[in-house]
């Protein structure tokens, strides 16, 4: 069963082609100087101005929070995995899935690095995260 | 809205509870509300304003034969009740309407007429937190919970003791799904949903519904029933996403509708005797001793360990047994609301001597809304 997909809007269709071209890309805002911002939005969510510009994250960060989900979706698999929360340098929080390691409790420490990568589905791609 | 100038003069749930396969969601909206009415000595003529969520307002009206001046289909979630209870406060003191009805129902368990659990896949949710595999509640509203048990030093022990304590409120309400009573070893050892969450950590999944009718306090008198006053009100919205709520440890709606209620009803945390925090799953009540400033950060889960809220402690909590034991259709607020009423009645299963006033939070969607009432029975 294929993977469930997003549906990009005008607004949010940058940050997917994005991940499809192995950028995680988030945006800031020229006014306010208020630092980066996620979800995607054509406007500060801070100061409400319009004059804001994509940028290029680092695509590092830590995980934040999680669960072990026991009981995958058909279009996720059989085996237990992680829905997680990670906090990027820029200090935006983004749901993804945390990959490369076990998904248990003990491999899956909060505060650890971990650095994203892209998860091919076709039209997009995927931003997940795996240990630093 | 004014303290004390509006009351709830019906209050009733629906005949049945738990499985309830012969009655579809409107069917169980309408059966709550002939009890209400029936609670309050009222016809469906006598009230001219509707409110309700999960069906539209219209459809309830017209299944009831209702005209009504006012309609509120405001749908935030197991909350929404709530915020129908301050809105139709506001709406009967600016004569908007008299006498308007609240009603809840959901076939959760039996799915009789009821719709899908379905996110858009365009919407920020859609595109930002579906696709990395959550099933809904479980695994959703469970995700900032580490986090939460990090930063305060509290620990899974701590989740499942709100079970156990719930439990035993429970086993005192004969309509409860669940009595048998439980340790915190049988929550650990239940069946792992989404770690650290077991099934005994999650609400029930059950059908139901429930349904009150408010009116002036003026006219309250004279209606069958001791009235039930609405003292203050609150209610907030913070985010459609769990992943992007403010602080992972502290819920924002719920500090901005419980500090407008409490400002409202012009009272101290000492002058409550009853406590309902909307319990979808274990961490709930945690965070709302907290949020609601019953205890500092840090101190809820020893507050909950010491049996301060148990049966016999001196604040109450969740006295019908909670969404993890009496019942939970899907938007349980109702419920909650139902049993501050019962308690400021006298008439509640596990009735607290004495009880003169009772605070109310429900919870909508996954930290998404908040709604607080604040209910006495001296008018």
């Amino acid at each position: 069963m294929d993977r469930m997909a997003p549906q990009p809007t005008p607004e949010t269709r940058h940050f997917w082609e994005g991940c499809k071209a192995g950028e995680l890309r988030l945006q800031t805002c020229k006014s306010c100087d208020g630092g980066a911002y996620f979800p995607p939005r054509p406007f500060c969510p801070r100061c409400g101005s319009r004059d804001v510009e994509v940028v290029k994250a680092s695509g590092k960060g830590v995980l934040w929070s999680y669960v072990i989900n026991q009981r995958p979706r058909p279009d996720m698999g059989k085996e237990p995995h992680s829905i997680a929360v990670v906090q990027l340098e820029e200090g935006v929080r983004m749901m993804t899935n945390i990959v490369g390691c076990p998904q248990t409790p003990e491999a899956l420490v909060l505060d650890m690095p971990v650095e994203v990568e892209f998860l091919d589905l076709g039209e997009t791609a995927l931003p997940l995260f795996h240990p630093a | 809205m004014k303290p004390n100038t509006v009351a709830v003069v019906g209050a009733a749930e629906t005949t049945d509870m738990g499985k309830i396969p012969n009655l579809s969601v409107i069917g169980l909206h309408a059966d709550a509300a002939l009890n209400a009415l029936a609670d309050a000595g009222l016809k469906p003529s006598d009230i001219d304003g509707v409110a309700t969520a999960g069906v539209s307002p219209v459809e309830l009206a017209h299944y009831l034969g209702i005209k009504p001046t006012y309609a509120d289909g405001t749908s935030v979630g197991g909350c929404s009740f709530m915020l129908h209870v301050r809105h139709a406060a506001a709406a009967i003191n600016e004569g908007l309407a008299t006498t308007i009805l609240i009603t809840h129902g959901e076939s959760g368990r039996s799915r009789v007429g009821a719709g899908g659990f379905g996110r858009n896949a365009s919407s920020l949710a859609g595109q930002f937190e579906m696709p990395f595999g959550p099933v809904g509640p479980p695994s959703m509203f469970t995700i900032p919970v580490l986090r939460y048990l990090k930063e305060r030093g509290y620990t899974v022990e701590d989740l499942a003791n709100v079970s156990v304590i719930q439990r035993e409120w429970a086993a005192k309400n004969p309509r409860a799904s669940y009595k048998d009573p439980l340790t915190v070893d049988d929550v650990l050892n239940a069946d792992m949903i989404a770690y650290p969450f077991t099934k005994l950590m999650c609400c029930l999944v059950t059908d139901g519904g429930g349904a009150l009718i408010l009116t002036s306090a003026e006219r309250a008198k004279d209606f069958p029933q001791k009235p039930v006053y609405v003292l203050g009100t609150g209610e907030s919205v913070e985010t459609p996403m769990v992943s992007q709520m403010y602080d992972f440890a502290s819920s924002t709606a719920f500090r901005i509708s419980g500090k407008k209620a409490f400002d409202e009803a012009g009272i101290k945390h000492s002058d409550v005797d009853h406590l309902m925090i909307y319990d979808a799953f274990s961490h709930l009540p945690l965070y709302g001793l907290e949020d609601l400033g019953f205890c500092k950060p840090g101190e809820a889960a020893d507050f909950i360990r010491e049996r301060n809220t148990a049966p016999g402690g001196k604040l109450p909590l969740n006295t019908n047994g909670g969404g993890l034991s009496y019942m939970h259709s899907g938007m349980y607020g109702m419920y909650a609301l139902q049993e501050s009423v019962r308690q400021l009645r006298g008439i509640a299963p596990a009735q607290v001597p004495g009880a003169k006033i009772s605070v109310c939070q429900g919870v909508g969607g996954m930290f998404a809304a908040a709604g607080t009432v604040i209910f006495g029975n001296e008018g």
